[in-house]
């Protein structure tokens, strides 16, 4: 369509001009209604009042409470995370065992079970009713309505992120160079930070930046296990909704603007990855 | 005898601390967990369980959500093969941001995208205004604010599943099968759409389980009328307020018994799907 002189001649393997037009302008105007007016609005409403009246609602010692416990729980969650990710991928790729596809329909569990179920789960485990939340409570470690209950029930969302991105990467990769340097006498350490570790550090990013924005993002299962206690924990999206029932609209959409920047730097650079090394990561996030 | 051994011998190192760490965190963090909903299920009884969910509201909820699920799914299921087919082979302006743009369900946090869908389409919104203005249509606070929280969530599955395959599609098969006589509609739907039927089933089976569970986006748009927008994971979320444990695992065990079905399925179409296309 940018030849004027191959105008009328269309290629056997395009649709004609006017059905790209339609196609183009109908995915133009869904995604303006589905994806991009949602995200300007919460720009637009948490400006409502001015700047000055919004960030006057981070100032509140709740709001601060909440913004430090989000940080906290991925600081934890996504760090532990990762470290699975890394071993079940080597175990899984680096060495033969019967029931690898088991395995890592196991690890995608998470992905298949509603995030309220989740929340249940550790209710059910770590409860004051249990046997283990009883001792726990008694032991004065209690895990439900408790900030280790947030970071459990975090990582139970976002367990498969790493792995599933690093597993691919290191199967495609194979053992060729790991196997080379075993012969030249480096250590299993070794081995892994000078052979592995370069080789997958751009797709281990790419799943930690997933990881991450989940992470601090999850409202479900961590809404079920936190008794959202305000300044003790609630997390940012918990905040949201707290704030947002009590018809503080202005702060609510404040705090969802500081989440909805967190998606949109997450974005961008989840689309740097993607453009810049491509190669290097798993084929599922190359387009 | 070799083929008897768990693992065949291999001098890479790390296989203890690997295997280790990997069979250590998925039982605490996610097998335990889910063991302990289980024999909690086991406990309580098919008998009872049936009782629990065999109720008008709990029917009604699960009903809800699966109709819901669906319906968004099938949506998502064209719009999503529009989509990628126009991200891989056509060019215009700003066709980056949009492909970049596709992933915001995954990274916006669903509480985020909940109050911002219900301040768009509530009756004093930017659109939810004109829509009630124009057509009479209420689309937050009912079934189909749901369906539209649901279509945002699941919108990246079925691109992001198909739009890999259109990319590597051959193009010689389109020129042999227009040189053959085919008129492009005829190759688009003859040719082209059955080499991405299995990636389209299993983004819509991905869709489906992720909208299933889905809690965040949707109780702000719902309206959360127990028998009309109750979703079953609300109910879930009520039972546990009100300290009915085992009513709570009811409905999640019912809810997770069909998720796992999905699972399953997903599973299936892979290996039919590789079948089907000849692939190891």
């Amino acid at each position: 369509m940018t030849h004027p002189t191959l105008a009328t001649f269309r290629p056997a393997t395009t649709e004609p001009d006017w059905m790209r037009r339609i196609l183009i302008g109908l995915v133009i105007a869904l995604l303006t209604v589905l994806l991009f007016a949602p995200l300007i609005a919460v720009f637009a409403e948490a400006g409502k009042r001015g700047l000055a009246f919004a960030l006057q609602s981070l100032t509140d010692p709740d709001a601060q409470s909440a913004i430090r416990l989000t940080l906290t729980v991925a600081a934890i969650s996504v760090p532990l995370n990762a470290a699975f990710g890394i071993a079940a991928a080597w175990a899984i790729t680096k060495f033969d065992w019967r029931g690898k596809a088991f395995m890592i329909t196991l690890i995608d569990l998470p992905f298949s079970v509603s995030p309220v179920v989740a929340g249940l789960c550790f209710v059910l485990l770590f409860g004051a009713n249990s046997a283990i939340g009883g001792w726990l409570v008694a032991a004065g470690h209690p895990v439900i309505f408790a900030v280790p209950g947030v970071v459990v029930a975090t990582m139970f969302i976002t367990f498969p992120f790493v792995a599933r991105e690093l597993i691919p990467v290191m199967t495609e990769q194979g053992r060729a160079e790991e196997e080379a340097a075993l012969t030249l006498g480096a250590s299993g350490w070794r081995i892994f930070f000078t052979v592995t570790v370069p080789n997958i550090r751009w797709a281990l990013l790419y799943g930690v930046l997933l990881c991450n924005a989940r992470a601090m993002g999850e409202f479900g299962a961590v809404a079920v296990v936190s008794g959202k206690i305000r300044g003790q924990t609630s997390t940012m999206p918990l905040m949201i909704e707290m704030l947002y029932n009590e018809y503080l609209s202005v702060a609510a959409f404040t705090m969802a603007t500081l989440l909805a920047l967190l998606a949109l730097v997450t974005l961008t650079l989840k689309s740097a990855l993607e453009w810049r090394f491509a190669d290097q990561l798993a084929a599922s996030s190359r387009h | 005898m070799r083929a008897l051994a768990f693992r065949s011998p291999s001098p890479m190192p790390g296989w203890g601390l690997s295997f280790g760490v990997m069979v250590l965190m998925l039982s605490l963090i996610v097998l335990m967990p889910i063991g302990t909903l289980l024999l909690r299920g086991a406990h309580i009884g098919l008998g009872e369980i049936w009782h629990i969910v065999n109720t008008e509201r709990v029917r009604a909820a699960l009903a809800l959500s699966f109709r819901a699920s669906l319906i968004a799914a099938l949506f998502n299921l064209v719009f999503g093969l529009i989509l990628a087919w126009v991200l891989v082979r056509y060019h215009f302006w700003g066709k980056r941001i949009i492909d970049a743009a596709i992933d915001l369900p995954f990274a916006l946090p669903t509480a985020v995208a909940g109050i911002a869908l219900t301040a768009i389409y509530a009756p004093n919104g930017a659109f939810g205004a004109i829509l009630m203005n124009t057509f009479g249509l209420r689309v937050a606070y009912t079934e189909l604010g749901i369906w539209i929280a649901l279509i945002f969530v699941g919108l990246p599955f079925v691109v992001r599943t198909v739009q890999p395959v259109i990319e590597e599609i051959d193009r010689e098969i389109e020129e042999a099968s227009a040189t053959l006589g085919a008129s492009r509609m005829r190759t688009l739907r003859k040719v082209i759409l059955p080499m991405l039927t299995p990636a389209l089933l299993t983004g819509l089976a991905l869709a489906l389980a992720r909208s299933v569970g889905e809690y965040g986006s949707v109780i702000f748009i719902a309206g959360n009328l127990p028998l009309q927008t109750e979703i079953a994971p609300l109910l879930i979320v009520i039972r546990l307020e009100e300290f009915d444990y085992n009513g709570a695992v009811a409905i999640a065990l019912a809810m997770l018994a069909i998720s796992f079905l999905m699972l399953l399925a997903i599973n299936l179409i892979q290996v039919w799907s590789r079948r089907r296309m000849g692939a190891a």
